[in-house]
């Protein structure tokens, strides 16, 4: 412990004495307040932080700034999209209309509800399954905790990408199936880290002492395991949006994605490259620019987050 | 309480790791890792007893094992007339108020996520979960001003203290449920020469006050001269000498004592002309294959043919002593 952390003591010490009993208590900084601070001086995932805010925002409440909505096909347009179907602000078709004469600003703010949804699904399925899954794998041990990493490794050694296909060319294309696929690999990962944290905690001397001082075993993991490997399971889980939006957008890419007219950033990129020899690019750029900035708003977020939470625990 | 009957009474207490060799196939057998390989001695109400040993000879394992916070092969713990070790894990719980634990790493041992007024009232809440917030905090603003520690830091967490403050932190969350014994993990070994000094005076200056019995771990004897009533010394997860404190540094009867003894350096420089060191050469055989009967025949100098036979029982030397050897 170095000086410089003891100091706030000292200097408290000598005000107590200047001024006899000193009954106000001190406000402490616990690991949490550090790492916000932290956080909220790294430019970069503050930005992020804001963008990824508006395209929330955006992909919630978009249409109710148009007056046209996803589905209704503007039959005067079809067949002539590269000249008529421009974005304009005046006839307030804000990105213009897609190949078959839809309006693509709603196009996209529903495609961006899908891809959002698919990333924080996974992303959900994976802290709950996975941080349940390893931490008890990682604290009850010994044979159990043997058996159900064994398990994971099995899963994890098949080519999920493959069988995932594989489900989606024999049962059909469905949003269901995706969720499905992406919740049964999403969580994997996830044990196996918050496994291997537990097996560090576990036997940190902080524990050992609850042992002793008797504490029950669910708050022992509530009190002292959970808190201590909350930091990673957010970085992660913040780090696994965007993988599974890129899986999700992968699948969509080979067309075996969601279905029309259900559409996600995948699908309308997917149509945009096709359509792009006809010259009408903005297909290809609206959809691509809210996919590429999301993805990195989440890896900075991710990256900021480990910045503020990591040092402490090094 | 009767002076006569002991708080703590340890029997033949084994305490044995399964150990696999590095890349073993899952079916093969596990070696046996003798941590603690047949202790007995007893505890004295209002008595500290030192125990001393290098690295890896089972002194935390011995503490974790009494504490039952590891799995005993065989023997007792007998506190207050209760088998520990027989207890059901509810009956455990009632008595692990009765004895705590402070451990080497003052920091380590605090939980980084919590306040120091969370930590300290952690016991409490724990074993009178019917005290009101304000009982609650008024007992730990007590027990932090008794060792020292401000109470309106009630509400910092641990990396906002130093070292020296955070064990006093930790002693504070042993006191608190006013234990009869405290079992001391080298609790000062990761702190600087001075505050050791005041650790420790602290440490002496409770037990005086509450009656208290101190299990206090050190891996070398200077530390624990000064605290110790009696002394235990340990080698291999043996017991190889138990004596009363001064008799231990006038005379040590085991050769492993008088090795351990000799190590210490002496203050008076006329004393140590005529100290002598004793190197004890080849180094400490691995636990997990240790010499047969005597453990310590491998770096012996005074070791016999007999001492390769059979294991040296502990006999009783006059003088509170009692050692384990066929020779000395
Ligand atoms: N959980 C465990 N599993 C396997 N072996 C263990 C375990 N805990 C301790 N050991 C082994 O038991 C022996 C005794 O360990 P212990 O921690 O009690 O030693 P110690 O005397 O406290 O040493 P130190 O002075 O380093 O703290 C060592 O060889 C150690 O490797
Ligand atoms: S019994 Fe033998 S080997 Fe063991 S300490 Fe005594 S003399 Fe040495
Ligand atoms: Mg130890």
């Amino acid at each position: 412990m170095t000086d410089k952390l003891a100091q706030p003591f000292q200097q408290a010490k000598t005000a107590e004495m200047a001024q006899g009993m000193l009954e106000q208590e001190v406000q402490g900084r616990s690991l949490w307040a550090d790492a916000r601070a932290r956080f909220l001086s790294n430019k970069a995932a503050m930005v992020s932080v804001v963008a990824l805010a508006l395209i929330v925002l955006f992909s919630l409440f978009g249409q109710s700034l148009s007056q046209f909505d996803n589905e209704t096909i503007d039959w005067d347009i079809l067949g002539n999209v590269k000249e008529a179907g421009r974005p304009s602000i005046e006839n307030g078709h804000f990105f213009g209309f897609d190949e078959n004469g839809r309006d693509l600003y709603n196009r996209v703010v529903q495609g961006s509800r899908i891809s959002l949804a698919v990333g924080i699904v996974g992303a959900v399925i994976a802290v709950l399954v996975g941080t349940l899954y390893g931490a008890t794998a990682g604290f009850i041990g010994g044979r159990v905790d043997s058996i159900m990493m064994r398990l994971v490794d099995i899963f994890m050694s098949i080519p999920y990408m493959f069988v995932l296909i594989l489900l989606l060319v024999v049962a059909g294309r469905s949003i269901t199936m995706i969720f499905v696929g992406i919740g049964l690999t999403a969580w994997l990962d996830m044990s196996r880290i918050v496994r291997g944290q537990t097996l560090s905690i576990k036997n940190r001397e902080f524990v050992e002492a609850a042992i002793a001082i008797g504490v029950p075993t669910w708050r022992i993991i509530l009190r002292h395991i959970v808190p201590n490997l909350l930091g990673v399971v957010v970085v992660y889980a913040t780090l696994l949006v965007p993988t599974m939006i890129l899986t999700e957008s992968f699948i969509s890419f080979l067309g075996l994605g969601v279905q029309e007219p259900l559409t996600s950033w995948g699908a309308l990129i997917s149509e945009g490259v096709k359509s792009m020899n006809y010259g009408t690019l903005w297909h290809l750029g609206f959809p691509l620019f809210f996919f590429v900035v999301t993805i990195f708003c989440f890896f900075f977020i991710g990256d900021g987050l480990r910045d503020a939470l990591d040092p402490k625990d090094r | 309480m009767n002076d006569q009957s002991p708080l703590l009474s340890v029997r033949d207490l084994k305490v044995w790791f399964d150990v696999k060799p590095q890349g073993a196939m899952p079916w093969t057998a596990a070696d046996k890792l003798k941590a603690v390989d047949g202790v007995d001695f007893d505890l004295m109400p209002g008595e500290t007893l030192g125990i001393v040993g290098e690295s890896g000879c089972g002194k935390s394992t011995l503490a974790r094992a009494i504490m039952r916070m590891v799995p005993s092969e065989a023997g007792t713990v007998l506190w207050l007339g209760n088998d520990l070790l027989t207890l059901s894990k509810r009956d455990m719980r009632v008595h692990r108020k009765e004895m705590q634990m402070i451990f080497q790493d003052p920091l380590a041992s605090l939980n980084p996520r919590m306040t120091i007024g969370q930590i300290v009232s952690e016991p409490l809440k724990t074993h009178h979960p019917n005290l009101s917030p304000s009982e609650v905090k008024e007992r730990v603003r007590e027990v932090l001003d008794r060792v020292g520690i401000l109470p309106n830091m009630i509400n910092r967490y641990p990396h906002e203290f130093s070292g020296g403050q955070c064990q006093r932190i930790g002693i504070a969350r042993a006191l608190i449920v006013k234990p009869q014994l405290i079992i001391c993990d080298e609790p000062v070994s990761a702190l600087d020469v001075s505050i050791q000094a005041q650790v420790i005076n602290l440490l002496m200056e409770i037990q005086e006050e509450m009656g208290l019995s101190l299990i206090f771990i050190a891996h070398d004897l200077s530390v624990v001269k000064h605290i110790s009533t009696r002394v235990m010394v340990l080698y291999l997860g043996n017991v190889v000498e138990i004596s009363e404190a001064a008799q231990l540094y006038r005379a040590p009867g085991h050769p492993y004592t008088q090795a351990l003894i000799s190590a210490v350096p002496i203050p008076d420089p006329k004393a140590h002309e005529n100290k002598e060191v004793l190197i004890l050469d080849a180094d400490l055989p691995s636990p997990l294959d240790p010499p047969s009967g005597c453990v310590f025949r491998t770096r012996c100098p005074h070791a016999i043919a007999e001492c390769a036979q059979s294991k040296p029982p502990l006999t009783e030397r006059g003088n509170g002593q009692q050692v384990a050897c066929f020779v000395l």
